[in-house]
């Protein structure tokens, strides 16, 4: 590559770090403005994603929230291998890229002065996939709300199973949900928040299990793939298919919450709880 | 982790496994596996209930939205047993698998199998799942029903269930469509059954970036019951007679009849607090992971 044209893609990386496109409508928005405006279009309401610390100090009352099972981490129990290398590879480089062991942070803290225990996923962790490790936190939480009867609230953002540990990611969804059938049985509460994406065999457990679930503006939740759906029946799907908007209209959510409301509307829902 | 100890194994005899000749004393790969588990002939939900249960009464429903033929169930007995059964069938030609969507539920199948064994609860009798599936249905319709919710309830509901569950994978364990009807105290698979977060084709296309390479994924993917028996997954393996099941449906009922009476037996014994705690604790020790 010459000279000038190396100068100038350095130049337009740079320009592009400055400003964040909206996936959704497309404008640029200053980066400054786009992090005020909690990763969330000025322009089209698009929810960007954001990390699980981001949503925790969103939350949670400043310096109230503990972490908890931060310890825990995948292995690569199969020892898998694809086209582009192995699982163990696959796990540091993720671990290096985002600064997490998993795809979810667990811990308790305070949300407007109400105590409630939280499983946050991080979409940046291998897509949020659902591992081994991501259900035992998902598992431990629900445990300590248990003993400790109070509130259990997860955030899920996750692109569904984690092939590479094969049938031990999917017997994960019977691990977290016979967490919260303990929680059913003891009438605590679990509030499902359901952000954009909530995918595959996340969904099918615990996601929708929800005492309430609730989700943000434009949020994409299903089962199955758009496109291997397209595939069986053949035809192209309506737009607003699979959205959290879809999804409010079938039934399958309480409300759509926009990001800087979700702080309010959790503790006022939790105040109703009167055990 | 609990240790693989106190797992029946009852396949042992690895040499004797073959497939139409071909691969006359060599262990099979996962993706002949995977073949045999898919033959044309193998039996099905149906071929089992005729051959293993006696007096089966077949009940209908969802109470919502509909009959899902791809989910089967009702009362049956088996070896003077009395027990609420429910399973997948894919049918047995043409006309059946399209009349029962080659076993692919919907979100009415899955709400169906529930309401089964809500009854099974109330009528105090032991439920046996026999699972037999590709996947849930990937459609529209079953989208906006709530594919998803439905199977999330069905986990959790028999996570918490108060009688003994037995799931028994016959052909396709197909992931979350498999697990919907697939939690219980003791999972049992036959040899040459599967069971998959995905299928290998779906994963050789994302991983692989090309399906051609299943046989790849199948291997990677530990989906044979011998992989599963030693990740703990399950806890037994009824061995399937000479080249599979299909080459001999007597025998292999004979096994079924066998290993469903044994457990049925054994969980009935146990107090139902004493087996909820222990689903429990099967459960809590699913997976691997570092750290804690
Ligand atoms: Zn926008």
């Amino acid at each position: 590559m010459a000279w000038y044209s190396k100068a100038i893609t350095e130049k337009k990386q740079q320009i592009k770090s400055l400003w964040v496109r909206c996936k959704k409508c497309q404008s640029h928005i200053w980066q400054e403005e786009w992090h005020n405006n909690l990763n969330v279009c000025p322009h089209c309401n698009y929810h960007g994603s954001i990390t699980a610390y981001e949503r925790i100090n969103l939350i949670f009352d400043e310096g109230t929230f503990n972490e908890l099972f931060a310890s825990i981490s995948p292995v690569d129990s199969l020892g898998f291998n694809d086209l582009k290398g192995s699982y163990k590879d696959k796990i540091e480089a993720n671990k290096k890229k985002s600064g997490i062991s998993e795809a979810v942070i667990t811990g308790e803290g305070k949300i407007n002065g109400i105590r409630a225990v939280a499983a946050v996923m991080d979409f940046r962790f291998l897509g949020g996939s659902l591992g081994s490790g991501t259900g035992e936190k998902i598992l431990q939480a629900a445990n300590f709300a248990f003993e400790q009867e109070i509130p259990y609230i997860v955030f899920s953002a996750s692109g569904g199973a984690r092939m590479q540990e094969g049938v031990l990611s999917l017997m994960q969804m019977a691990k977290t949900c016979a967490g919260v059938a303990r929680l059913n049985k003891k009438d605590i509460p679990f509030i499902s928040v359901l952000t954009n994406p909530t995918t595959g065999g996340v969904t099918a457990s615990y996601a929708m299990m929800g005492d309430l679930n609730i989700s943000e503006p434009g949020a994409v939740i299903g089962f199955a793939g758009r496109r291997v759906i397209e595939q069986t029946i053949g035809e192209k799907l309506p737009d607003d298919f699979q959205t959290a908007e879809y999804l409010l209209e079938h039934g399958f959510i309480d409300s759509i919450v926009t990001r800087k409301d979700m702080k309010k509307y959790l503790s006022q829902v939790l105040s109703y709880y009167n055990r | 982790m609990a240790v693989a100890s106190s797992l029946k194994v009852l396949t042992s005899d690895k040499s004797k496994h073959k497939l139409n000749g071909s691969t006359k004393g060599k262990q099979l790969s996962a993706w002949e596996i995977v073949k045999i588990s898919r033959h044309p002939q193998r039996p099905v939900f149906q071929d089992y209930l005729h051959s293993v249960f006696t007096d089966f009464v077949e009940l209908h429903g969802d109470r919502y939205y509909g009959d899902d033929k791809a989910i089967v169930g009702g009362f049956a007995t088996i070896g003077g047993i009395k027990v609420m059964i429910i399973g997948h069938n894919k049918g047995k030609n043409t006309e059946q698998h399209v009349e029962r969507n080659f076993g692919m539920a919907k979100p009415e199948g899955y709400r169906k199998a529930l309401r089964l064994m809500k009854l099974a609860q109330r009528f105090n009798l032991p439920v046996v799942t026999i699972i037999d599936t590709p996947g849930a249905f990937p459609g529209l319709e079953a989208e906006e029903r709530g594919q998803a919710e439905s199977i999330a309830k069905n986990i959790t509901e028999m996570a918490a269930l108060e009688v003994p569950v037995i799931s028994l994978v016959i052909g396709e364990g197909g992931s979350g469509g498999a697990l919907g009807i697939g939690v219980g105290d003791k999972i049992i698979m036959l040899s040459n059954a599967i069971y998959s977060v995905i299928s290998p084709e779906g994963c050789a296309s994302i991983l692989w970036r090309d399906a051609k390479f299943a046989p790849d994924a199948a291997q990677a993917l530990n989906l044979t019951a011998e992989r599963l028996l030693h990740h703990e997954v399950i806890d037994e393996i009824i061995k399937e007679p000479g080249e599979g099941a299909h080459t001999d449906y007597e025998k292999i009922a004979d096994a079924v009849k066998k290993s469903l009476v044994k457990n049925l037996k054994t969980l009935s014994a146990i107090p139902v607090d004493i087996l909820l705690d222990k689903r429990f604790q099967k459960y809590s020790a699913m997976g691997k992971f570092a750290g804690f």
